[in-house]
């Protein structure tokens, strides 16, 4: 080892002392010694990132910048700094960061203002590579905003300016702003032509850009419908890209186009062009053959394709095997690639928890509606212990997609009613909403919501594993999604829940966060604090601790400005409220609640007139004490003219339920 | 050409006779109908033909409708035999009826498919597509016996030779296009339902199959697509996957461990072509660059050159003459190559091109069909398997002569064309008398003598392609200084008349002709019988007997093409008496493949449908 280790030393200095030379000849005072300096310096790190590290690190960018911003410079020589440069971003991500450090991009984006062609490519050549890294901020293509229409210019000098240039597009459009400068620089009339260009190389990148610009964006994506390229639909340019003889990468970014653009409403779900097509692919890439990579990729597509579409997933569902297909993701890395070779086993561990997540997501988006699809995918191998599995994973992502799909699958009342609970899904459920981020923790307590509907057998054992806590802290939090389903799990474990189980809620949510829930600007958490209130309150309510409260916060919404739907559901717990003995009179002896009551059911809707006269013939119900001071005193405010009147109604509910409440009168 | 369409204009015209207009309206339906079937008849030709270019339908015919001898009595048929009804009790399994193909499914598919339309669930649905094996019972449902295998619709299973079914797919009932798609390269077998692909459905799947479908309840019916109509599911990209499977599979066969070795073949295999067929100064150009040796003489390179120059402008006297200056024994050892010699002369003759009679023209005698260049093929060692490849380049003018199975388009009639000096009409005799089509008759015999025609490496006999094997001096059509006589092309010469017009060179040519006869009867009688000789002299002579022989339908003889295998084979007959190989290597490899090709197809390795050797011969 001491042997080794010496040689390497003498090599490493040796290499040191080349370098050195290299640096200092570009300092020479002969511009023709300069020249040759550089030429030399490329012939000497093709390919050896030690050199490069070397040079780098003895300075030799900033000196090649300033060669090739010089204009006293030769072209010949500010062309060959630039082909240096990108030599040196070949290297190592480490070597991509020194050069941004030395503000390549700005000089070499001030180089592209030059006339000369072969300067211009050099310049671009290795702003792509520069740019291609990881490590590049993508924000530094977008800091001068005369940078974009400028290389929308150079689009039509050659091949390669249209390669990288479509590249760095490709690679640099991440977020709605960057699709919107592209669009707005006329990204896609320039690049649209490419598509159909000679080489495979601008064909591919002159792909991708369309597949980053669609992506989420109805503004590029209608517009993209209605581009021709060379007399012929763009869409149908994507199918041809789609034939099964085309390198997959084409294949499958051609797919990714028609997919973007189709989940953007710019194409139907029933289009040929998507059903038969784009769909039977991104189900191919999917498939064993596929290297794992594009099977990732492939899933994580068609789950995003089929999403929205009953049709869509029931036509996968049947196509090529998929549903157990997918069971194969989970075989990764394989026993015999453990054994056989290390490499390749390296390559699947890299892949396996990409590989699962994917296939859950895809199982999730086909199960989201179909329930004889849900039953499917439940039925594949082992397919429960491996959602149960993904939920405790250390991958955020797979957790995620294992609750999605769980999610997916508990839409179904029969799977809650069997897999589900022969599973005992809901202890890792649990424990993964005991800490998880914010998304793992809105599908899981999304899925808890459907675990506790009253038909659930789990919804036992996760009451008493103390789950209401938990919910009640889940409707502090910042995120209306999670306030939503905490809201949301409690008011269906209120339903028809023990006395003990609801007053179990009460306390731990404390009357506060009550009025908090019912002042929320999300509607949807005022509508499920409402169902909550509506299910707390349904059997013969004791109002003696909070009912000052309830009825406050009844008054507030009755009077604030408010949907139906909100205000129907108020009129229903107050209808509950006067359905409990105590409670009745905190109604009573509100003249204000009372004129409120009348003034609903004489309303134009006929959900709240039906709501508003079901509190009053609670309240006037004969066999409770004190009916007929409160009939008495209803009929004194004219509430049975009322009655009389919506027994004449057309809404036939709503006429039986006037003539019910009469018949009390007349008892 | 179509013999259905010819009978539809020969229906009778009743509209004249009053009276009649209803059987007149009969007729007319009929009539429509018979020229909608001859369309329909077409499409299907059309579309199998482009589906599966590498089946030959005399040899495996492909499946086009269902065969009403082979089905259960239970089974209806109508519609020219694609719709299946079932016309049984349907009471228990046992009621189970099928239908078979008339066809197997031929291995040179490489991939196969048909469709099945649904018209009607029946009663109950039972219906089953797939395939079997000639003579499996079919008082059953495909998929419940050995070699037999079906896809169900009633429970959506797939059934492999077994009576118990695997969970498969979706059901299918009224109204669903259901299609099965055997992969021979690989041996299996998936369904598709309205378009969309299910997945495999058998695997190992025996040779021979025939489509077929079963049915067991009243009122069920199907309609068969073979190839009739357009398929629902996208067939043709599945096969492009395929297609571009085994050539990249062709692609990356790995070649000669060690390097060089596989250049150094290739050199030698392009040197001795080109040595074959005399092109002496790109040869030794060749050799010299690539470090090789020629193995024959320059001089005696030339010689056949030269010969061969004579041979392919038509100037047979002086070819034979300078055969036997050269080579003065062989054509006496070969009368049979001598006497072919001759026949040519006399249809050269004929043709005016023929030294003898050229000088005796009275005005100047021009070329009547010149033929610069150098020889344009060679021959392959494969009799009557191969196929006749034709080079596109050579047929500048002729678009549309694309196919090798196209052989039809050479009708005689396509002669007439041969007015046009550059176009080479496609009268390329065929090796494969099988993919003929009966006008061609005369034609058949010519390919026997002369074998397989491979002309891609061949020298571009038209001005306009310029070609890389091309000799130095082609450019100007042929080297002067060897041969003295003009060879310009005469193109704006408009009727071209017998012997090139003149009284003595016709009675020149009768008189050869009469020397011929007796050649022939000389030969008859030392030598026996030799009905190709009768027939090669039969056809040459018959030439007379037109007006105009050019558009005579045995005037394709007097096609400069027609000098191509009369000029390889003397060329052959040359180089064996040096003892040089008859057949350059290359030809012969390249007849190899195809050889390989047919053989594969014989043998049922579907892969070859993906393989033509066109694909590589640019």
């Amino acid at each position: 080892y001491a042997y080794d280790f010496v040689l390497s030393f003498v090599t490493m200095q040796e290499v040191t002392a080349t370098s050195r030379h290299y640096v200092d000849r570009l300092f020479d005072p002969d511009p023709q010694n300069v020249l040759q300096g550089v030429i030399d310096m490329k012939n000497a790190v093709i390919g050896n990132n030690r050199q490069k590290a070397n040079l780098i690190v003895l300075g030799a960018v900033p000196r090649l910048l300033y060669l090739l911003q010089q204009s006293s410079s030769s072209l010949e020589l500010r062309t060959e700094c630039a082909v240096v440069l990108g030599s040196l971003a070949m290297g190592t991500e480490n070597n991509i960061k020194s050069l941004v450090d030395c503000h390549i991009i700005p000089a070499l984006l001030q180089g592209l203002l030059c006339s000369d062609l072969i300067f211009i490519e050099a310049c671009l050549r290795c702003l792509r590579t520069v740019f291609i890294s990881p490590v590049t901020p993508v924000q530094l293509l977008y800091t001068d905003p005369t940078v974009i229409p400028h290389l929308m210019s150079l689009l039509s000098l050659s091949q390669h300016t249209q390669e990288y240039i479509t590249q760095i597009f490709a690679h640099c459009c991440k977020t709605p702003e960057h699709q919107t400068v592209l669009f707005n620089h006329g990204a896609i009339q320039n690049i649209a032509p490419l598509l159909i260009s000679p080489s495979y190389k601008v064909r591919m990148q002159a792909l991708k850009c369309f597949s980053v610009l669609a992506y989420e964006n109805a503004q590029v994506s209608m517009t993209l419908v209605n581009v021709l390229v060379d007399g012929e639909q763009l869409s149908q340019v994507f199918v041809r890209m789609m034939q099964r003889d085309k390198p997959i990468e084409m294949q499958l970014t051609a797919a990714k186009c028609l997919t973007y653009m189709c989940r953007a409403g710019a194409i139907r779900t029933d289009d040929n062009c998507i059903v038969l097509k784009t769909l039977p692919c991104l189900v191919r890439m999917c498939s064993k053959e596929r290297l794992l990579e594009e099977r990732v990729e492939g899933a994580e597509t068609l789950a995003y394709l089929m999403e929205p579409d009953i049709e869509l997933q029931r036509i996968a569902s049947v196509t090529d095997h998929l549903v157990s297909m997918l069971a194969d993701y989970f075989k990764y890395p394989s026993s015999v690639s453990a054994i056989t070779d290390i490499k390749r086993l390296d390559h699947d561990l890299k892949h396996a928890h990409e590989l699962r997540q994917a296939a859950f997501k895809l199982y999730a988006s086909l199960g989201s509606n179909d329930e004889d699809i849900r039953k499917k995918i439940t039925e594949t191998e082992n397919m429960m212990d491996r959602i149960v599995s993904g939920l405790s994973e250390s991958s955020i992502k797979v957790r995620l997609a294992a609750v999605r799909c769980l999610h997916s699958l508990s839409r179904s009342v029969q799977q809650l009613r069997t897999s589900f609970h022969d599973h005992a899904v809901w202890k890792p459920l649990m424990k993964l909403l005991q800490n998880a981020p914010d998304e793992v923790l809105v599908m899981a307590s999304s899925t808890l919501c459907n675990l506790l509907l009253e038909f659930s057998p789990s919804k036992e054992p996760i009451l008493e594993s103390g789950v209401i806590e938990l919910l009640c802290s889940l409707t502090q939090s910042d995120s209306p999604a999670l306030r939503v389903n905490g809201i949301w799990a409690l008011m269906n474990m209120a339903f028809q829940a023990d006395q003990k189980v609801k007053v179990e809620i009460v306390q731990a949510l404390g009357t506060e966060q009550l009025f908090r829930l019912l002042s929320d600007p999300d509607t949807n958490v005022l509508m499920k604090t409402l169902g909550l209130l509506r299910n707390l309150l349904s059997t013969r309510p004791d109002m003696s601790s909070h009912g000052k409260q309830i009825m406050q916060a009844v008054t507030l919404i009755l009077e604030g400005e408010h949907s139906i739907e909100v205000k129907e559901q108020t009129l229903c717990i107050l209808a509950n409220i006067a359905d409990g003995n105590t409670a009745k009179e905190l109604i009573m002896t509100n003249d204000d609640m009372l004129q409120k009551i009348k003034y609903y059911m004489g309303h134009s809707n006929v959900k709240l007139q039906l709501a508003a006269t079901f509190c009053i013939s609670n309240l006037i119900w004969n066999e409770e004490d004190g009916s007929q001071e409160r009939q008495d005193k209803l009929r004194e405010m004219g509430f049975v003219d009322i009655l009389h009147k919506l027994t004449q109604a057309s809404d036939p509910n709503l006429c039986d339920r006037a003539k019910k409440a009469m018949q009390q009168y007349l008892a | 050409m179509d013999s259905v369409e010819l009978c539809g204009p020969a229906v009778p015209d009743f509209s004249t006779h009053p009276g009649l207009a209803a059987g007149v309206a009969v007729l007319q339906l009929a009539a429509s109908r018979y020229l909608a079937l001859s369309e329909q008849e077409k499409e299907l030709n059309q579309r199998l033909r482009s589906l599966y270019p590498a089946v030959s339908d005399q040899e495996t015919p492909l499946p086009r409708s269902w065969s009403p001898k082979d089905k259960f009595s239970y089974i209806g048929l109508s519609q020219n035999n694609l719709r299946v009804h079932y016309k049984g009790h349907g009471k228990t399994p046992k009621d189970a009826a099928s239908v078979r193909a008339t066809h197997s499914i031929p291995a040179a598919c490489g991939v196969y498919y048909f469709e099945v339309k649904i018209i009607s669930k029946g009663r109950d649905g039972y219906m089953g597509i797939g395939l079997s094996a000639q003579g499996v019972n079919m008082n059953r449902l495909p998929g419940w016996d050995k070699h037999s295998y079906g896809y169900h619709g009633d429970d959506g299973h797939s059934f492999c030779s077994s009576g118990t079914g695997q969970p498969y797919g979706p059901t299918f009932t009224t109204g669903d296009v259901i299609g099965c798609c055997v992969n021979l390269i690989n041996n299996t077998c998936f369904y598709t339902k309205n378009g969309h692909s299910l997945g495999i459905a058998f695997t190992d799947l025996p040779p021979n199959l025939y489509p077929t479908v079963g049915l067991q309840t009243p009122g069920e019916v199907v309609d068969a697509n073979f190839g009739q109509h357009p398929f629902v599911f996208d067939i043709e990209d599945y096969m492009r996957e395929w297609r571009t499977k085994i050539q990249a599979q062709i692609d990356c066969f790995p070649i000669g461990e060690r390097e060089g070795e596989w250049q150094a073949m290739i050199q030698k295999m392009v040197a001795s072509y080109l040595v074959h067929h005399s092109y002496c100064a790109t040869a030794e150009a060749f050799a010299k660059s690539t470090d090789q040796a020629v193995h024959e003489e320059l001089a005696s390179i030339k010689n056949r050159q030269k010969i061969q120059k004579l041979v392919l402008s038509g100037r047979m006297g002086e070819a034979i003459e300078t055969t036997q200056q050269l080579y003065p024994s062989l054509l006496e050892r070969n009368s049979d190559l001598l006497f072919m010699l001759k026949v040519r002369q006399f249809i050269e003759m004929v043709n005016g091109t023929d030294s003898e009679v050229r000088c005796l023209g009275g005005r100047s005698p021009k070329s009547q069909d010149s033929y610069p260049g150098s020889p344009r093929l060679f021959n392959s060692p494969v009799h009557k398997a191969s196929n006749v490849i034709t080079d596109h380049l050579c047929f500048p003018l002729f678009p549309g002569f694309d196919s090798n199975y196209c052989n039809g388009v050479s009708s005689s009639k396509g002669h007439t064309s041969a007015h046009s000096h550059k176009s080479c009409p496609p009268t390329i005799p065929s090796p494969e008398p099988g993919v003929l089509n009966g006008s061609r008759g005369q034609q058949t015999n010519v390919s026997a003598e002369v074998e397989m025609e491979v002309d891609h490496f061949s020298n571009g006999v038209s001005e306009s392609s310029s070609n890389g094997f091309l000799n130095g001096s082609s450019t100007h059509g042929i080297d002067l200084e060897e041969c003295d006589a003009d060879m310009e092309v005469d193109s704006a010469q408009s009727k071209r008349q017998l012997c090139g017009g003149s009284q003595a060179a016709i009675e020149r040519m009768i008189q050869f002709g009469r020397e011929l006869q007796s050649m022939s009867e000389h030969l008859r009688r030392e030598r026996g019988k030799n009905s190709a000789n009768k027939k090669m002299l039969k056809d040459a002579f018959s030439l007379l007997a037109y007006s105009d022989p050019w558009n005579s339908p045995v005037g394709y003889q007097l096609d400069s093409i027609q000098r191509e295998p009369v000029c390889s084979t003397l060329n052959s007959a040359i180089l064996e008496t040096h003892n040089l190989p008859k057949q350059p290597p290359l030809a012969l490899a390249v007849g190899q493949a195809a050889q390989c090709l047919s053989l594969m197809a014989r043998t049922g390795s579907g892969s070859c449908a993906f393989a033509s050797v066109d694909d590589y011969l640019h």
